[in-house]
């Protein structure tokens, strides 16, 4: 074991489900006490990331170690170092919110008595004290939420494995979780946070690491990411398909980057540092060659932008394995072109 | 919650598990599931009301008509009923597994420092106990019928242990099927498909004498027969030492075979 180990260091690691490879040689470093996010569309390899570091999936080939222990060799110690909050509430419904914190908790190898008292402490810490003597059958999908990352607090871990701990809940939902990530942070918990959401990563970590296809393709602070990207997005439009690359032509050299054109949408975006002095400009010069958008908008950037950025396409839903969980994301898309 | 000191070095988990987890973690489980059955009654009434049909079923319809080498159908039948109880209620295994997977509860259990063949010790003994409980109200239905023990107290205690027994080991079976389906509606479907021919065409219900000679052998060589003799010859005070000896024979190379398969299976994920 060395002197002062990393929270997390993944080195080349690799999983191939069938012909699918999820993971493609990641390399990945968390220091103690740091917010790790790790962005990407569905299917990227976020999950599967998770399932190793959290031992539930050997990797094929490279290696992982959790403060020094490797997953593999040391899982018993990797286990009582980390909780562990999945994408799904994994509590149970028949079970009161104390039984389930109480059980995870003597799983955890606590005695009786020391289980009880961290259990309460949870639900008091997660705003579930009044709720905490019912079934969790009558929890709101919020509250399961809040309840499963009590669970994973139990065993107090070093490092805290959320995965998506905030898709699917609701704005206020999600801002209780983000709070309560916080307050852990300032603790002193290492945290490695999955999400698909740029603001959420940008709220809360230190790092960001951007996978796609299994692979790592950016690494940096927030700030530096979203300097790649421009500090706007300016977005527009076109009705007509076959004038979307000459339009997009017309917009060169406005902002701080290549503008890029997405057929499907028939949407051209461009990365910008001044938003309404580059706004303005764009529209001059759409004014002049007679060009007009069927919407024109300036906003910030999204994961979207990052991997248009990035990769020069966006987070489409075929890209992703899991077509699924992206049908919300295609229902919003319908919904907007509907609209346009 | 107390805040963590996270500039003290960090205390050295243990590599290894007490010997003694084995036990305290499948106790945490076996809790857990119980409280399941307590506070799910609708499912243990309805589980219960279907072997209870089978008896009157079996009992006053069928009855008549079926020829048996005891005195009266009744005492034929209801030592069958024990085992053919045990050996349906054990397909719960199945589902409660895979909707343990499907919802992430599995992965949580696997993420914590708990002992890997406790989750399914646990789910196993909380079947065994609700057996217990099922068992006893059959044997209650079937006094009323005119079943009767006639072999003694030790002799009929046997005859129930070797049908709880015998549950047990299939439950270790449905264990590793719920595991391998991962999807419990497909769990619950796929149950009856090796229990179907093994239930129906053994001693359960009718004596394997009148059935065609290439069926009799399957039926008078299978588990479930082997083990229905065994069970109604101590409820009967008819049982041979072989009858005994072969039952627990079967039980015991099911449990060699599928505990250590459901466990390898669990451990994989």
């Amino acid at each position: 074991m060395e002197a002062s180990p990393q929270a997390v260091e993944v080195e080349g690691v690799a999983v191939s489900f069938g012909e699918t490879r999820a993971l493609d040689g990641v390399d990945l470093t968390v220091g103690t006490g740091t917010v790790q996010g790790l962005l990407g569309p569905n299917g990227a390899g976020k999950t599967t990331l998770v399932r190793v570091l959290a031992t539930l999936l050997r990797p094929d080939a490279g290696c992982a170690r959790v403060f020094g222990y490797d997953v593999l060799r040391d899982a018993t110690r990797v286990r009582a170092l980390i909780g562990l909050a999945g994408q799904f509430a994994a509590v149970d419904g028949t079970l009161t919110g104390r039984e389930n914190l109480e059980m995870v908790g003597r799983l955890y190898r606590l005695s009786r008595s020391e289980a009880r008292s961290r259990a309460t402490d949870a639900l008091d810490r997660l705003g579930l004290a009044d709720a905490g003597d019912r079934v969790v059958r009558g929890y709101s999908g919020g509250m399961r939420r809040r309840l499963d990352l009590g669970a994973s607090l139990v065993g107090r871990p070093r490092l805290l494995i959320l995965d998506e701990p905030t898709t699917g809940l609701d704005p206020q939902s999600r801002n209780d979780v983000w709070s309560f990530i916080r307050e852990l942070v300032a603790d002193g918990t290492t945290v490695l946070l999955t999400t698909q959401y740029l603001d959420e990563a940008d709220n809360l970590a230190d790092h960001i690491v951007v996978i796609d296809h299994g692979k790592v393709i950016a690494n940096g602070t927030p700030r530096e990411l979203k300097a790649r990207m421009g500090a706007d997005v300016l977005e527009l439009h076109v009705e007509d398909v076959a004038a979307l690359e000459s339009t997009a032509e017309l917009l060169r050299g406005i902002g701080t980057g290549e503008p890029s054109v997405d057929v499907g949408d028939r949407r051209i975006t461009l990365p910008v540092h001044q938003g309404p002095v580059d706004l303005m400009s764009a529209v001059r010069r759409l004014d002049e060659s007679g060009v007009v958008p069927s919407d024109l908008s300036l906003r910030r950037p999204s994961l979207d932008d990052v991997f248009l950025a990035l990769t020069g396409r966006g987070t489409t839903p075929e890209d992703a394995e899991d077509a699924e969980a992206n049908g919300a994301r295609q229902g919003r898309r319908r919904a907007k072109k509907g609209a346009v | 919650m107390t805040t963590i000191d996270q500039s003290a070095p960090i205390a050295l988990p243990p590599v290894r598990l007490p010997v003694s987890a084995i036990f305290t973690d499948s106790f945490v489980i076996a809790k857990r599931n119980l409280l399941f059955i307590i506070r799910t009654p609708q499912l243990l009434v309805f589980s219960t009301i279907q072997p209870v049909m089978f008896v009157l079923l079996f009992r006053f319809v069928f009855g008549g008509a079926i020829n048996v080498p005891t005195e009266s159908y009744a005492s034929y039948l209801l030592p069958g009923v024990f085992v053919q109880t045990v050996v349906f209620g054990s397909t719960t295994a199945a589902v409660a597994l895979a909707s343990d997977l499907k919802a992430g509860i599995i992965d949580r259990f696997r993420s914590l420092p708990m002992a890997r063949s406790a989750v399914l010790a646990g789910r196993t003994a909380a079947d065994a106990v609700r057996n217990v409980f099922v068992i006893s109200l059959m044997i209650l239905v079937g006094y009323a019928v005119d079943f009767r023990f006639q072999g003694g107290v030790l002799s009929a205690l046997g005859a129930m242990g070797i049908a709880l027994l015998f549950g047990y080991a299939w439950s270790w079976f449905f264990a590793l099927v719920g595991l391998l389906v991962r999807d419990p509606e497909t769990a619950q479907v796929a149950g009856f498909v090796p229990l179907f021919p093994l239930v129906f065409a053994s001693s359960i219900f009718v004596s394997t004498a009148t059935m065609p000679s290439w069926l009799q052998t399957f039926a008078e060589n299978q588990p479930v027969t082997r083990v229905t003799n065994a069970v109604r010859g101590l409820a009967l005070g008819t049982a041979t030492t072989s009858d005994v000896v072969i039952a627990l024979l079967w039980i015991g190379g099911m449990l060699l075979v599928f505990a250590p398969l459901a466990t390898w299976r669990y451990r994989k994920g």
